[in-house]
Parts: structure tokens; C-alpha cells; sequence
């Protein structure tokens, strides 16, 4: 189940190896993003999140407007 | 928090963005607002809803108007607000451009991240 998470539980959450997804174009990915984060563009993630990802582990999403 | 890449270490309003600036409602009077911000040291006031969206602004000008007003009455509706990963270049030259002297700062659905300032990017 999805819920929102401020910073403080997302550096929780990387302490504890949790997989962190960028959705945003490959371009801005490359630019910035958060340290081990999967690229995963929207358009994509719906026939790629089951391949690439561990549903027994926690995910972290997160977009550019993420504060 | 750390980031990769290319651009990583150009500077975002997440970086600088004034997350204690002061905030009250659409029902409060503008003298108690007015006495909260200034004890805060604060000449701006961000107009939020119980779930934090940005409804309004009170700038110095507004903060100052009749005692007795209603921040409904007194605020700026719907300010422009700009998303933390703006880079402080950007903002710098869009708050020259618009001569604004605050704006706030909010995520995708409007909820308020914070106030910046001209002088939290550069602007003397």
C-alpha cells in the first residue's frame, strides 16, 4: 500500500537498503537523483516494476518535486 | 540529502527554502497574525487550509492593512508558487523579472513547503 514520507523516513528507509525508484525522464535522472535510485519513467513503470523491482522490500518513489 | 549526477550540486529552493516561515488561516484576524509574525521576526505570512495547500499570501504591505480585517479579506489569493527542485539561477531570475520579494514554495498538489525570499536567492 502506498503512503507519503517525509525526508527523515526516507533516509530511514535507505539505512535500511530499501529500493528507491526515480520516475522522471532518463535525461533528468541522469542530471539528479537520489544515491542507488532505479530509473523508472512513469510511462514504463507499470510493465516494468514487477521486472526490475522486490516486492517484499520497501520502495521509495519520488518525482522532482519531492521536498 | 545527497544527490548524483551531472547537476547535482547546483542549488534548488529545496536547499535554501524557509520552512519556519509563519502560517495561519483564512478565519484569523489580521492584528493576531500580524503580532505572531512579527514576534517571529517574520513580515510575510502564508495562507494555508487544515491540509496545508497554499490558499493566500501577506506580504509586508497586506500584514499592515486594517487591524481588524479578516485574513480572507486582507491576503493575495492563489500567489505563484514554484516547486523545491527549481534551481536558485531560475528563481533569482523570475523574482527579478516579476519583482517579487516572496513566494511560496509548495509541492506538486500545493501543499506549502515554505516562503523564499529575494535575499535567500541572491537578490540584495
Amino acid at each position: 500500500m502506498a503512503r507519503e514520507i517525509d525526508r527523515e523516513q526516507v533516509r530511514r528507509f535507505m539505512e535500511q537498503h530499501a529500493q528507491i525508484v526515480d520516475v522522471l525522464p532518463a535525461k533528468e535522472y541522469s542530471e539528479e537523483h537520489l544515491p542507488g535510485a532505479i530509473n523508472l519513467p512513469l510511462r514504463r513503470i507499470e510493465v516494468e516494476a514487477s521486472q526490475v523491482l522486490d516486492a517484499t522490500r520497501p520502495i521509495i518513489v519520488y518525482c522532482a518535486d519531492s521536498a | 540529502m545527497p544527490t548524483e549526477g551531472t547537476l547535482a550540486q547546483r542549488p534548488r529552493l529545496v536547499d535554501v527554502v524557509r520552512r519556519d516561515v509563519p502560517t495561519c488561516t483564512l478565519g484569523e484576524r489580521l492584528s493576531d497574525v500580524r503580532d505572531r509574525a512579527s514576534a517571529a521576526g517574520w513580515d510575510a505570512c502564508v495562507v494555508i487550509s487544515q491540509d496545508r495547500v497554499v490558499l493566500g499570501l501577506l506580504r509586508a504591505k497586506e500584514l499592515h492593512a486594517d487591524p481588524d480585517l479578516l485574513v480572507e479579506r486582507a491576503m493575495r489569493p492563489g500567489p505563484s508558487t514554484y516547486r523545491p527542485n527549481v534551481t536558485i539561477e531560475e528563481m533569482r531570475r523570475t523574482m527579478t523579472e516579476r519583482n517579487l520579494d516572496s513566494s511560496p514554495v509548495t509541492t506538486s498538489d500545493g501543499k506549502l513547503v515554505g516562503l523564499v525570499r529575494k535575499q535567500d536567492v541572491g537578490i540584495v
